[in-house]
C-alpha cells in the first residue's frame, strides 16, 4: 500500500440557515483555503472527488455546477458520489493507490436547510415496502432508541449526557452551530420529537462544507510538516431493512473498525458521527472504544450536521490533532442510511 | 433619512418532475404487494428455514434467490416503537400516532408500518397488533392502513 495523508483541509462554519450563498458559494472559499493552506499548486492536484446529493439540492446533476466551481479547467480527472464527503476520500484513498497520481482534493458539500430534511430523507428508503409510508429521519431513529432503551443498558439521561457534552466541547469549535453549557435534568424537562428522543438528542439542520487534500509519501511531507497518515480506512453495510437487523448494535460499524485495524494500537481519540445521541452509544460499544477514549472534541454531528459533510468533517477535524501534534493516532467514523446503515471507519497518525 | 426598503422579491419557477415510464416490481416483491390487495401477507423462505417479511429477493445470509413462500398471520408482536406527537405533512395520518416495527406471527423479522394507537399511554414493546386493511387496495404497502391494537376486537373496514 503507499502511504497517503490529509496533508490540509478547510470547512465552513456551519450555520442553520445560509440565505444568500448558494451550495457553491458555500463550497469555494472552503476548496480555495484547503489549497492555499498548503501551497498545492492547483494544477498538479491529480484526482478530484466529491460528495453531495442531488436530493438536497433538488435539482440532478447538481455537483456539475460544484465543479465548474472549483475549477475544472485545464480538464481535471475527477469523480462523485451521492455520499458523505468521507466516501470520496475513500474514493480518493483508492485512486491514488494506483500510483500515477500523488495528490487529490476531495470535498463534501450540502445545504440541508433548502427542503424539509426529514422528509427529503425518507427518499434514501425503500422505495415499495417502507418510503411509500414517509417514515422519516428522526422516527426512524427513535425506534434505534427505543430499543436500546429497552434494552436496559441506557436511559434517557445517558442520551442526554452525550448532548451535554457535545455542546460544552463545541463552545471550543468556531465551525459548530450549536454550543453552550446545558445540564442533563434541564434537557430531558422538553418535549419529545418522536419519542422517546427530543430536540437534544437530534443532530441540528445544518449548511456546510469541508474540503481536504490527500497526498502521497514525499509529495505529503513537503506540503506539510506533519501529515496525518490514513493507515487504514474501511466501509461496510447493513441491510436497508431495518426490521432485520439488532438496532442495538451495529454490525457494520464493528466490521469497518476491524477491518480499518483501529484495534492494533492505541486509539487517543475518536470523532463519531452520530447524528442522534443514542447512535454515539451504540457505536463506542460496537467498536470497543472505552472510556479511556476521548469522544468528539469538536462537538460532533450533534454541533453542527451539514448533511454530505459531516462525516468529512469528523476525518478533518481528527487530523487536524493529528497535525497539531496533540495526539499522534486516532479513528474517524462517517455514516450514511437510516439507523446507522452504512459506517466508514478511517485510522490517522502521526509520524 | 433611509428611504424605506422594499420587500425583497422571492423568484419562484414551476417545475414539473414526471416519470413517464411504469416498471415491474419482480416476483418477490410483485408476489408481496399483489397478496395485500387480497389480505394475504407472504413472506420469503431463506434457505436456513427463516420467514422473511416484508420479503427479500434474496438470501440476507447467502445472497442465494429466495423463491420459496410462507404465508403469515395479520397480527404480530411490536419490537419496538416510538411516538408522533406532530405529525408531518406527509405522515400516513394527521393526528397522533406511533411508528412500529411488527413481527407477524410466523415471521423472524420486523415489518415497518403505522400503528393506530390514539395516546402514547396505549403503546408498548411487546403488544401484540393487528392489521387495519384499507377498503380501496391497489397492492401497496398502504393496502395495510395501519395496525391497531389486537384486543380493540374487530375493526376491519370492509364493507360487505
Amino acid at each position: 500500500m503507499r502511504d497517503i495523508a490529509l496533508v490540509s483541509f478547510a470547512q465552513a462554519p456551519s450555520v442553520r440557515r445560509e440565505q444568500i450563498h448558494n451550495e457553491v458559494e458555500i463550497l469555494m472559499p472552503v476548496v480555495a483555503e484547503a489549497v492555499r493552506r498548503c501551497g498545492i499548486d492547483r494544477r498538479d492536484i491529480g484526482f478530484t472527488c466529491s460528495g453531495s446529493s442531488d436530493y438536497l439540492a433538488g435539482l440532478p446533476f447538481s455537483f456539475v455546477t460544484a465543479l465548474d466551481g472549483v475549477g475544472a479547467w485545464p480538464p481535471i480527472e475527477e469523480s462523485h458520489v451521492e455520499m458523505d464527503g468521507a466516501w470520496a476520500l475513500y474514493e480518493a484513498f483508492v485512486r491514488l493507490q494506483h500510483g500515477d497520481v500523488d495528490s487529490a482534493l476531495v470535498f463534501g458539500f450540502g445545504k440541508s436547510s433548502v427542503g424539509p430534511l426529514r422528509e427529503v430523507l425518507s427518499l434514501q428508503l425503500d422505495p415499495y415496502y417502507v418510503a411509500p409510508l414517509w417514515p422519516d429521519s428522526i422516527s426512524l431513529a427513535a425506534l434505534q432508541a427505543r430499543a436500546l432503551l429497552d434494552s436496559g443498558e441506557y436511559g434517557e439521561a445517558d442520551f442526554a449526557a452525550v448532548a451535554v457534552r457535545s455542546r460544552r466541547d463545541a463552545k471550543s469549535n468556531p465551525n459548530a452551530q450549536l454550543s453552550g453549557d446545558f445540564a442533563v435534568a434541564e434537557l430531558l424537562e422538553s418535549d419529545y420529537i418522536a419519542s422517546p428522543l427530543r430536540r437534544h438528542d437530534c443532530a441540528p439542520i445544518s449548511d456546510g462544507a469541508c474540503a481536504a487534500i490527500l497526498a502521497s509519501g514525499d509529495l505529503a511531507r513537503q506540503l506539510c510538516e506533519r501529515p496525518a497518515w490514513i493507515r487504514g480506512i474501511d466501509h461496510r453495510i447493513d441491510t436497508i431493512n431495518i426490521g432485520d437487523r439488532n438496532l442495538c448494535d451495529s454490525a457494520s460499524a464493528k466490521l469497518a473498525s476491524e477491518k480499518s485495524g483501529a484495534a492494533a494500537d492505541k486509539i487517543e481519540m475518536a470523532e463519531l458521527c452520530a447524528p442522534f445521541t443514542h447512535q454515539e452509544l451504540i457505536l463506542r460499544r460496537a467498536m470497543g472504544l472505552g472510556d479511556e477514549v476521548r469522544i468528539n472534541p469538536s462537538g460532533g454531528a450533534l454541533a453542527a450536521n451539514p448533511v454530505m459533510a459531516s462525516g468529512l468533517i469528523r476525518i478533518v477535524e481528527l487530523a487536524a490533532r493529528i497535525q497539531s501534534g496533540e495526539i499522534d493516532r486516532g479513528l474517524a467514523h462517517a455514516t450514511q442510511g437510516p439507523c446507522l446503515q452504512q459506517n466508514l471507519v478511517c485510522v490517522l497518525e502521526g509520524e | 433619512m433611509a428611504e424605506e426598503q422594499e420587500p425583497l422579491e422571492i423568484l419562484s419557477a414551476r417545475h414539473v418532475v414526471e416519470y413517464p415510464y411504469t416498471r415491474s416490481v419482480g416476483a418477490v416483491i410483485g408476489r408481496f404487494l399483489g397478496g395485500l390487495k387480497d389480505k394475504k401477507i407472504e413472506g420469503s423462505l431463506t434457505p436456513s428455514g427463516r420467514v422473511l417479511v416484508p420479503p427479500s429477493e434474496y438470501d440476507p445470509e447467502s445472497g442465494a434467490s429466495i423463491s420459496d413462500f410462507v404465508e403469515v398471520g395479520e397480527a404480530g408482536v411490536v419490537t419496538t416503537w416510538c411516538w408522533v406527537a406532530e405529525p408531518l405533512a406527509k405522515h400516513p395520518f394527521d393526528r397522533p400516532f406511533a411508528w412500529a416495527l411488527i413481527r407477524l406471527d410466523g415471521a423472524d423479522t420486523a415489518l415497518l408500518h403505522a400503528v393506530d394507537a390514539g395516546d402514547s399511554s396505549r403503546m408498548a414493546t411487546g403488544m401484540r397488533v393487528k392489521v387495519r386493511w384499507r377498503q380501496q387496495r391497489s397492492g401497496a404497502i398502504g393496502d395495510i392502513e395501519c395496525f391497531e391494537a389486537e384486543n380493540l376486537g374487530s375493526q376491519d373496514g370492509e364493507i360487505v
